[in-house]
Formats: structure tokens, C-alpha cells, sequence
């Protein structure tokens, strides 16, 4: 295993600092005193151009989620003869009821699979990660440097070699093809910890803790009641990341579940597209309707928690 | 006192440390010794199989297969093309959502991140449809601009990946540059206005510096998932089967050794020799950006 522990954290120490020896470079373009009247002309026409930019960038990102959604209105004459960005006809009902009823359910036991491993996976793995980044954050104990390591080490694990072997250990235990072959690995996540020791570091002052030890509290009631309740923010956002990672993982459970009955939605969706045409049923209208509706989940939870993941994101990147 | 303190400490992290050992370690530590054995048929092939010890010998073989090593290969050329591409597009947007008021930015924000609340699947299935002959409106798009594209011809099947990766990576790629942008001092690009630097002079000069740090961990990050690659490529194995190999990227030669020849000790083997090369390579690419910014 390569272990270059430092390589993610390390390069992004100081982004505030701008090497020095680019400033010299700036002032040997100083204008003449008469540019002034010049530069705010020059400068509307570039702002216009800067939102020309932005433009053409929101278009590129939201024209293939309005085809999908438009798709998923269309009966199947309207999706393969009619203009795919404008509407036409609604069958929205009818695809949903296609959906949600083909053999016999199915797509219904796969939203609910989904829930079930990325509610209770991300939930345990919150836990487990909000107590691991509090030890790491705020306690000193032998071999404490070598269990950051491994946190920083395991990122560049690949998947596919810890899959592979975790599904023979499975295997022989008995736990392939059931839903904790799925949970267990959630439990247990690496970057979860990492940003968990980071919120705990900078929203727990070290202060709080001692004088609630004073006081004679004990270290589960000092880690529930104060530590837990002071990196709320923290938790939830490291909760929303986990969520959003299994609710999109796709080897894990390619690997691990085998019937179609404990599927996720995207083991599912991968299944329909594999089929075109059977026995008069047209998958391509079943996996856009089934992938529309398998987005709304998602997106409805990051618009509501979109305060917690923008600063994960910042978090995880800038420290 | 402090001493039961120190195993308190630990006791916090107990949890995470027995399951890292046995979801982590152990599965590692097995696929190292797995690498080490071959399953071989006896005899005739009637009597069973039998596990040997070969040594090194699924790694001799792995080094020298042509089918993993192209998939590697085939790999590593496309990053070289897609990553650069993808950094190069969100830094622009990140730029352009920085220079304009906040209030504008605020509305832009969410719209540029829609393609980020996208499942992968989801993102993947949307666009082959959108290539697709039949449903798509790309293929009517360029009949009407004097083109007949095929994008999932054998020449068209890495370019089509690449702006499917790149639509679903640029929302993100670009948070963290802004994100970055935005811890800079505003004082900074004013002191450079005031010394007369215009507006791409001063993101040449100024902002892409302040955010190098930021780039180097998006790029790597990006190497090191796109080594990685395998929904998407399997998803369009359904529809170019022809073009889209079993054996197309190297985690899809490893899946198809394991799961379709049954060949598990060479697929251990394969895994460990695909985790040091992604090592190697974010070592090197950590190496080489790093030394250039110092």
C-alpha cells in the first residue's frame, strides 16, 4: 500500500499567500494618467463579456437536466419523433405509473433500499466519525499519529482493491447479498473522520471541555452533551457528504448484492439500460422517469442543506 | 489522571480503529497474500482445483498483459487530455463568477451546480441519451449544422466520456477554486488595479497564483478517480458493447477477472499493482507542482 500521507492536506496550507515575485511584474504595466476614462469604458464591455460566460456555462450545466425532465413528460412516439428540449403531450402520469408498477414494484423496493442503506449507512458513519474526530482532535494517546495516517493513507486506496477482498471475507462469513455487506463499509469512512477532526478542532475550544471535566462530568457526557451539540454544523454536513456518496455508489453494491429485490436505484437503473425493448415495454422512457425521480431525493436534500455541504466543500478543500 | 485520560482519548477513536481494521487492513492484508496464490485446475480438470503457492507470479503475468496494460494506458492518455480541460474550464468559471457583484454571483451559484446534485449514473445515462441517435437532440443538432456525428463510434467513445465527465466534475472543480478565490484578500487585486493591472492581467497574475494550491488538489484528486474509472464506461458497454470492451479500463479488467473468469488471486494482484501506480502517480504530480511553486 502506498503511504504518502501528506500529499491532500499539505499543498493547500496558505492560499492567501501570493508569491512575491509576481508583484514587480504587475507594476511594470502601470498606465499613464489619461487611462482612467479609458478603463471604465473597457471595463462595461468586459463585464458584458463575463456574463456572456457565465451564460453559456449555465446552459452547458442545465440543458441536459431539463431534456430529462422534458423526456420523462414524453409517451414513447413523443420521446422518438418530437423535438427533445421543447414538450409535447403530457404522459407524466403514465410514465410514473409505468415506473412504479413494472414487475411488480420493483423500482419501489430500490427507492427504499436506497433510503434504508444511505440513511442508516451515513447515520452510523456520522457517529462514528464525530467520536474518532473528537479523540483525534482533542486527546493525546500513543499511536495517535499512526491511526491519522491511516485516515490520510486510505485515500489513495483504490476501491476496487479493497472490494474485491472485502467481498471474499464477506463471502465466507455469510454476509454477501444482505443489506449489512452494504451498511458495514459506511460505518467506517475515512474522509468522514478527516473532516470531523477538522470541524472539532476549530469549533470545540479545548477550554469548554476541561471546565466541564471540573465540574465532574464524564467524557461520554461531555463528548454527547457539549462536543456533540457544539460541531452541529460540522456533523450535519459531514452526514449530507456520506449521504449523497452512497446514495451514488455504484460498485460497492454491484459487487456485493446479488438479487434484484435488494438492489439500490442505480444497481437498478444500470439494469434498465442493459434492456431496450421487451415484451412491448419501452426501457428507455422507464430509466429516464425512474432517473428523474431518483435525482429529486437528492437534489431536494442538498437545496434544503445547502448551507452545510458549500462549507464541507470549502472545508475539505482549502484545510 | 492524565494517563486514563490518554485511553479515554483512545476509547473515542476505538470505533472507527476496529472498523478501519477490519474493513481496511485486513481486506489489504488479504488481497497481498491472495496475490501470492493461483488456483489451478488438477490434472485432467476433473478432479477439482487446487491453490499454489506461485509467488510473484501473478504479478509477472499482470506486468507483461496486454489487456490491463492498455486499459492503463488508454487511461492515463485520456486524463492527460480530460483533466487539464476540466480544470481549465472550472477555473474560468470560478474567474468569471468572482469578478462579478455578489448578488449576481449568489444567482449563478446554484444554476452552475445543478450538474453536482446529479447522481453519476444519472449523469451518465442522461447524456447517452442525449448522444443517442435515436431519442437524442444532438444528432437532429447537427444534421441541421451540416455535421453527422456518431458519438459512440470507436473514435468518438473517449470524447463523448470525456464531456460527460467533464459536465459532471465542473460544478464541483469550480466550488473549491471559488472557494479558494474568495480567501484572498480583496485588498490584493485592488492594490493591483490601483498599479493599473487590467482585469485578465490580474487573474493571470494574481488570482491563478492565489489559487495554485487549490488546482493541485483538485488535479490530483482527479487523477486519482479518474484511474479509477468504471460506471460510466460500463454504463455505455450497453450500448457499444463492441467498442466499450469488458477490458476497456483497468478496474473493469479487474471486475471482469473476478467476477466473470473467476480468477480472484490474479485480480488481487492486478489491484495491488493499479494502487501503486496511483500512488506513483500522485506522488509524482504532487512532486512536480509542488517544486515549480516553491
Amino acid at each position: 500500500m502506498p503511504t504518502t500521507p501528506t500529499t491532500p492536506t499539505t499543498p493547500t496550507t496558505d492560499p492567501a499567500s501570493t508569491p512575491p515575485d509576481k508583484r514587480p511584474a504587475i507594476r511594470r504595466t502601470a498606465p499613464g494618467p489619461a487611462a482612467s476614462g479609458f478603463s471604465s469604458r473597457r471595463r462595461r464591455r468586459s463585464d458584458r463579456f463575463v456574463l456572456a460566460g457565465l451564460v453559456l456555462f449555465s446552459a452547458y450545466s442545465v440543458f441536459p437536466v431539463w431534456w430529462l425532465i422534458v423526456a420523462s413528460t414524453k409517451d414513447q412516439a413523443g420521446l422518438y419523433q418530437t423535438n427533445g428540449l421543447w414538450f409535447s403531450g403530457m404522459h407524466l402520469g403514465a410514465n410514473l405509473r409505468q415506473v412504479s408498477t413494472y414487475n411488480h414494484g420493483i423500482f419501489l423496493h430500490w427507492v427504499a433500499n436506497s433510503f434504508l442503506y444511505a440513511g442508516v449507512g451515513s447515520l452510523g458513519g456520522t457517529v462514528v466519525a464525530m467520536a474518532a474526530g473528537y479523540g483525534l482532535a482533542r486527546f493525546e494517546f500513543p499511536g495517535k499519529s499512526v491511526v491519522f495516517a491511516f485516515v490520510v493513507g486510505s485515500f489513495l486506496v483504490p476501491t476496487a482493491m479493497l472490494t474485491l477482498p472485502l467481498y471474499l471475507l464477506f463471502s465466507k462469513i455469510g454476509l454477501v447479498d444482505t443489506p449489512w455487506a452494504v451498511l458495514l463499509p459506511c460505518f467506517v469512512n475515512p474522509f468522514s473522520v478527516y473532516l470531523a477532526k477538522v470541524y472539532t478542532e476549530s469549533a470545540v475550544p479545548w477550554e469548554v471541555v476541561e471546565a466541564a471535566r471540573l465540574d465532574g462530568a464524564g467524557e461520554l457526557r461531555i463528548f454527547v452533551s457539549i462536543v456533540l451539540r457544539m460541531v452541529s454544523t460540522g456533523g450535519a454536513t459531514v452526514f449530507l457528504l456520506a449521504f449523497v456518496g452512497t446514495w451514488n455508489s455504484f460498485f460497492l453494491p454491484l459487487t456485493m448484492l446479488r438479487g434484484e429485490q435488494k438492489w439500490t436505484l442505480t444497481l437498478g437503473l444500470f439494469d434498465w439500460t442493459g434492456r431496450r425493448m421487451e415484451s412491448g415495454v419501452d426501457f428507455t422512457t422507464l430509466v429516464l422517469t425512474g432517473a428523474l425521480l431518483s435525482v429529486i431525493p437528492l437534489a431536494f436534500m442538498m437545496i434544503a442543506m445547502r448551507r452545510y455541504w458549500r462549507s464541507g466543500v470549502a472545508m475539505g478543500a482549502l484545510k | 489522571m492524565v494517563r486514563s485520560l490518554r485511553w479515554k482519548g483512545a476509547a473515542f477513536t476505538a470505533p472507527f480503529l476496529m472498523g478501519f481494521v477490519f474493513l481496511f487492513l485486513i481486506p489489504i492484508g488479504y488481497a497481498l497474500y491472495q496475490s501470492l496464490f493461483l488456483e489451478q485446475q488438477s490434472g485432467l480438470g476433473l478432479g477439482g482445483t487446487s491453490t499454489e503457492f506461485v509467488g510473484l507470479k501473478n504479478y509477472g503475468h499482470g506486468l507483461t498483459d496486454s489487456t490491463f496494460l492498455g486499459a492503463v494506458w488508454r487511461v492515463f492518455l485520456f486524463a492527460c487530455v480530460q483533466i487539464p480541460v476540466m480544470l481549465t474550464f472550472s477555473l474560468v468559471m470560478a474567474l468569471l463568477l468572482d469578478s462579478v457583484t455578489a448578488r449576481a454571483a449568489a444567482r449563478f451559484r446554484p444554476v452552475l451546480l445543478v450538474p453536482y446534485m446529479i447522481p453519476g449514473i444519472v449523469a451518465a445515462i442522461v447524456w447517452i441519451n442525449l448522444y443517442s441517435p435515436l431519442v437524442g437532440p444532438l444528432t437532429p443538432l447537427g444534421k441541421t449544422l451540416g455535421f453527422s456525428w456518431d458519438f459512440f463510434a470507436p473514435a468518438m467513445v473517449w470524447p463523448s466520456i470525456g464531456n460527460l465527465l467533464t459536465w459532471h466534475g465542473i460544478g464541483y472543480t469550480m466550488l473549491i477554486l471559488y472557494a479558494a478565490l474568495q480567501a484572498v484578500p480583496r485588498e490584493l487585486f485592488d492594490a493591483a488595479r490601483v498599479d493599473g493591472a487590467s482585469e485578465v492581467r490580474l487573474a493571470l497574475s494574481v488570482k491563478i497564483p492565489a489559487v495554485r494550491p487549490a488546482l493541485v488538489l483538485t488535479g490530483m484528486l482527479s487523477i486519482i478517480g479518474m484511474l479509477q474509472i468504471f460506471n460510466e464506461p460500463m454504463l455505455l458497454r450497453h450500448v457499444t458493447p463492441q467498442t466499450v470492451t469488458a477490458g476497456f479500463t483497468p478496474i473493469m479488467v479487474i471486475y471482469n477477472e473476478a467476477f466473470n473468469a473467476g480468477n480472484y488471486d490474479y485480480a488481487a494482484a492486478l489491484s495491488v499493482i493499479l494502487a501503486a501506480i496511483l500512488g506513483t502517480a500522485s506522488y509524482l504530480f504532487y512532486r512536480f507542482t509542488s517544486r515549480e511553486a516553491a
